[in-house]
């Protein structure tokens, strides 16, 4: 199936947004598009906008201008049509620490109003690896099983379409190996589509079908690792990242 | 792949009970927070109580009037945990670092409402039960002798109280962790308008006046009315519930204002970080 064949999960158009009146864009003119099944990252420098775009995506905030449409529905008006569809982990949010793993979840899965509640626990205490630690109370988990317990409350109603915000920021990489072996599973098997932050750009590179660039609030730069990598005559990620900040610098001087 | 299942009811159970076996779970677990439900009722009853025997020793006070005083006691506990059980539980969300996740889930504002409301019903009927128990038992003291009138009190009362928890609630959300003493001192600002102890004839005109647009003052009065002269004045009782309607509808505005500005100015991502 050609890529412009492929139904569009999340469609953002001419997306603005600042802070202050007067304020500096924190976003600014982004148009991007994911589709069913596909494993999209955005990366960029501190203070890029990255956030601030997938935080207008989960419909915590509303653009000043422009929209986002996650399964057709604009995301600024009708949040909670869709909402059931889609889930979220971010490394700076947390748990209630005396919970254990499977209260935690629980109590999620009537939050999404999910059935067969116990069932669907097990699936994704198993899918993270984290049936021993299920009456583990969340404050006695290491850094990294708590990084995956954020994931496993993030696939708790079986989304369709999950972001995850440097999930693997605080992990070994061996438990970032396995984690990224169990997501690209579930994107393979379930037809999953995920929008992906980090700054690890070799795990980026492994792991993106496609990319975008963000520096400053717009979009620099969009496509596959290798055909960006052929665009900026760069041989990884890494380097091609520094050049696209240090042109950007010098732009502005 | 769940594209068949339709988005969360309005009016959905789950969601609520999700919010509500949290909280359970969490009091469970935690010795301060079951001090918070019994410890400071029972040495604000202590207290009253032991002041109760004092008076009613001295012969120019009346005996019913010196007992209104625990009930008086036990109502004034329940509005307090009422309104604390609401915004508490909100604060406690931004603590663990968890509002995030609640704002992303599929459910409005008003469930998370609903489950507050729920979580602070089981607070306070343990709380209250404990309390009225141990009033009985120190200071024979039977709070069910207010009779059905007791019912009515109590909802006005907790009405308030879940007005005031909500209103706490947007202002933490607006002005941020900054703000969070509220949760532990609004209702105090309340109770010298509230006839609590003594009856609104007592205050001076202006804060009379206030009183007149406090729902609890009308129990508060309605109650000494049962136990001194064992009559419920019904027209202040419907004005109680008439002011309470009033604060839920203006606190739930609010509430519904702030998040809606909150997501246009983006303040609530800063909580708790």
């Amino acid at each position: 199936m050609a890529l412009g064949e492929i139904p569009e999960v999340l469609l953002a158009q001419e997306v603005r947004k600042r802070y202050t009146k007067d304020g500096p864009w924190a976003v600014d003119g982004i148009n991007l598009v994911l589709r069913r099944g596909e494993v999209v990252s955005i990366v960029g420098p501190n203070g890029a906008g990255k956030s601030t775009l997938i935080q207008m995506m989960l419909g915590l905030l509303v653009p000043d201008s422009g929209s986002i449409r996650i399964f057709g529905t604009d995301m600024a008006t009708g949040r909670r049509k869709v909402a059931h569809r889609i889930n979220y982990a971010s490394t700076d949010l947390s748990l209630p620490y005396s919970l254990t793993v499977r209260e935690n979840l629980m109590a999620y899965a009537l939050i999404y109003n999910m059935s067969n509640i116990r069932e669907r626990i097990e699936k994704v205490l198993v899918a993270l690896n984290l049936e021993p630690f299920r009456d583990v109370r969340v404050g006695r988990l290491s850094t990294g099983q708590v990084a995956r317990m954020g994931i496993a409350k993030a696939l708790i109603n079986d989304p369709e379409l999950l972001f995850l915000d440097e999930p693997t920021a605080t992990l070994d990489p061996e438990v970032s190996a396995q984690l990224r072996g169990t997501l690209q599973g579930m994107v393979r098997d379930r037809n999953m589509t995920l929008l992906y932050t980090s700054h690890n750009m070799r795990e980026v590179e492994r792991f993106s079908d496609r990319l975008y660039l963000m520096n400053r609030g717009r979009l620099v730069a969009e496509g596959t690792v290798p055909a960006l990598m052929t665009r900026f005559d760069t041989e990884d990620l890494e380097a091609l990242f520094l050049q696209m900040v240090q042109r950007e610098r010098e732009s502005d001087e | 792949m769940n594209s068949s299942r339709p988005p969360v009811p309005l009016l959905a159970w789950r969601p609520m009970a999700g919010i509500l076996f949290r909280q359970i779970v969490l009091y469970r677990r935690s010795v301060p927070r079951w001090m918070e439900i019994f410890y400071w009722p029972l040495l604000d009853l202590l207290v009253w109580g032991f002041l109760t025997l004092y008076l009613k020793k001295i012969p120019s006070f009346m005996p019913s009037a010196v007992t209104s005083l625990l009930g008086a006691l036990l109502l004034w506990d329940l509005l307090y945990r009422a309104q604390q059980g609401i915004s508490v539980m909100f604060l406690e969300e931004i603590w663990s670092k968890n509002l995030i996740h609640l704002l992303i889930a599929p459910i409005t504002p008003f469930h998370v409402v609903g489950g507050a409301v729920l979580s602070s019903i089981v607070k306070v009927l343990l709380s209250s039960s404990v309390a009225a128990f141990l009033a009985y038992l120190l200071f024979s003291f039977r709070i069910f002798s207010l009779g059905l009138h007791l019912f009515f009190f109590i909802l006005a009362l907790l009405m308030m109280g879940w007005a005031l928890g909500i209103l706490t609630t947007a202002v933490i959300l607006r002005f941020g962790q900054e703000a969070e003493v509220l949760a532990w001192g609004v209702i105090f600002l309340f109770q010298p308008f509230s006839a609590v102890f003594n009856p609104v004839s007592v205050l001076p005109q202006v804060a009379a006046d206030i009183s007149r647009a406090v729902p609890a003052s009308y129990v508060f009065e309605g109650m000494r009315s049962v136990l001194v002269h064992g009559r419920l004045p019904v027209g202040d009782l419907m004005m109680a519930f008439l002011l309470d309607f009033l604060y839920a509808a203006v606190a739930l505005f609010v509430y519904s204002r702030v998040i809606t500005r909150a997501r246009q100015k983006g303040f609530h991502l800063k909580l708790g970080s």
